[in-house]
């Protein structure tokens, strides 16, 4: 309907009213979130030492130096788990008869509808030292003291991947079920090997999905709290861990400020960087 | 290409396997009768469930999280529903970044926002440790309620609700009568999503739990930290039945296909 037809009689109120529904949201937003956000980023600047100090503090310690290069190596390296697991499952979704692939949808859905606590924790009872993987290999007699595999960085990525590829799963099948079956069928039937074709075909049109998947996994993951506190222990300090143990228990609020804004730019850079890929790529979506 | 190759189903598999074993895994563990936990569970007990009942952090903690959830939906609801409605049906006459300005919620980590909503809210304003969790959870969820709302909306043909207040219907009556019952399968399916959204929150609710008051997960988060024994595999039990049966009510009213959309 053009917007012309939908004017009321009462051209006042037809400007007003959408703008009256909107306020509250607004505000809310705005006095809840933006407002304690901008304290949050003015404390990092207002320091007897200088403007930058706060920041030139952080990154002067290795230790934190540390943090912040572990925490990006996970997330990418859980990122890239994501999409080797989730493009050949979300393909099978997308090719499966219909009835089929909304129980595989729902198969999907439902562990990202259970709590962090409850799916990180679930890899305590897995990898523990009387976990299912230790009971095993001590059953079988391969080893005869239990592995210590829990409290490692290597469980926060087990930990994380399980937790963030139902994401991209989900993401992808959207868009592979939207490639035209007759453009891969012309590809193998004018002689391009099946793997050709997944490079060269199906690969660049599912992109988009893939970029949406990786910015969800790559930014969830950067910014955990429950499975690396969970599966990491002490030692495997993240940023959200690190953000948590300044402000509550060092009760040094300004460190902990300087960790949130870092934390706030990098994961806001990484989606505004990949959704201006994602349209140069498909610039109809956008 | 029509068929998938065996390699395909056999990788589609092992990762639904993945993605579902643990859950599984967590199930059996929840009846083992050790004091520690164990896979292949040892024995069959169920005290494991009685001492989730027993646990009183537990119990207290789980009202509060559903007072938290369904108040906290319910206020999103109450501010998502009229942005919603003027977004679709106005939204020729809003700026464009509107939209983007109610994503900013989902946009912004949790764990800051939690922060934040400390440093600035509780802190200056010094506001007891509820309402400040409410705040918090009624935000986060507040960009589900908005576009869940939205997408039911854009599908709506208004012409029916002009068509009512022409014949003289009051517009608020209008909306009552006409555009709320058209809607009631997106408002319930944002309502469904930010209250399982908000039930499981850590990053938030972290920072503003206060003596006498936490929230479910954390209170979990802080029993596997001191504890060992099977407790809380038995809570993942009963918070995954709880989960399966809001995924039955969806699939009662919308259907399964509200999953694959």
């Amino acid at each position: 309907m053009a917007p012309a037809e939908r004017q009321s009689r009462n051209p006042v109120m037809n400007r007003v009213l959408p703008w009256l529904l909107v306020t509250p949201a607004i505000l809310a937003i705005l006095i809840l979130l933006v407002l304690p956000l901008l304290d949050t980023i003015s404390v990092t600047f207002i320091q007897e030492e200088g403007v930058f100090a706060g920041y030139q503090d952080f990154f002067d310690r290795r230790f934190n130096r540390g943090v912040l290069w572990r925490t990006v190596r996970i997330a990418l390296i859980v990122t890239v788990i994501a999409v080797i697991i989730g493009f050949p499952t979300a393909y099978f979704i997308a090719r499966a008869p219909r009835s089929w692939r909304s129980i595989l949808i729902v198969a999907s859905v439902f562990p990202l509808l259970t709590g962090t606590v409850v799916r990180s924790f679930a890899w305590i009872v897995i990898l523990g030292r009387n976990g299912m993987i230790n009971e095993t290999l001590m059953g079988l007699g391969l080893i005869s003291e239990p592995l210590s595999m829990l409290y490692s960085e290597g469980a926060i990525i087990v930990g994380l991947a399980y937790l963030f590829s139902p994401l991209m799963i989900l993401s992808l099948v959207g868009v592979l079920e939207n490639i035209d079956k007759s453009v891969v069928e012309a590809s193998i039937s004018l002689g391009a090997s099946p793997t050709k074709t997944f490079w060269r075909v199906i690969l660049p049109l599912a992109m988009p999905g893939v970029i949406v998947g990786a910015v969800l996994v790559f930014t969830g993951s950067f910014t955990s709290y429950t499975t690396p506190v969970l599966l990491g222990g002490q030692r495997n300090t993240v940023l959200a861990t690190l953000l948590f143990r300044e402000a509550m228990t060092e009760f040094d609020w300004a460190s902990a400020s300087t960790i949130a804004v870092i934390m706030m730019v990098l994961t806001i850079s990484v989606v505004l960087i990949m959704s201006r890929i994602a349209r140069r790529l498909n610039p109809a979506a956008a | 290409m029509q068929r998938s190759s065996p390699i395909l189903a056999i990788t589609a598999i092992a990762v639904f396997i993945f993605l579902l074993g643990p859950l599984v895994i967590v199930a059996a563990a929840s009846i083992s009768n050790t004091e520690f936990l164990a896979f292949p569970p040892q024995g069959f007990s169920l005290r494991w469930f009685v001492n989730v009942f027993e646990v009183s952090a537990f119990r207290d903690t789980f009202l509060i999280s559903l007072q938290i959830a369904l108040l906290g939906t319910f206020l999103s609801l109450l501010i998502g529903i009229p942005a919603a409605y003027a977004l679709s049906r106005f939204g020729f006459t809003l700026p464009k970044v509107l939209s983007n300005f109610f994503v900013l919620p989902i946009l912004v980590p949790q764990i800051v926002f939690g922060f934040s909503l400390l440093s600035a809210i509780s802190v200056d304003f010094d506001l007891p440790v509820f309402p400040t969790l409410l705040i918090g959870h009624t935000i986060i969820v507040l960009p589900y309620s908005i576009r869940v709302v939205g997408a039911s909306l854009a599908t709506f043909d208004f012409s029916a609700e002009e068509a009512a207040i022409s014949l003289g219907c009051p517009p608020v009556k209008a909306f009552y009568t006409v555009v709320l019952p058209n809607i009631r399968g997106g408002i319930l399916a944002a309502f469904i999503l930010a209250f399982i959204t908000s039930l499981n929150n850590v990053p938030v609710s972290l920072f503003l739990t206060g003596p006498g008051i936490s929230t479910l997960p954390i209170q979990m988060l802080t029993y596997v930290e001191n504890f060992f024994d099977p407790t809380v595999a038995a809570l993942s039990v009963l918070l995954m039945a709880l989960t399966v049966l809001v995924m039955a009510v969806v699939e009662k009213t919308l259907g399964l296909g509200y999953f694959v959309r």
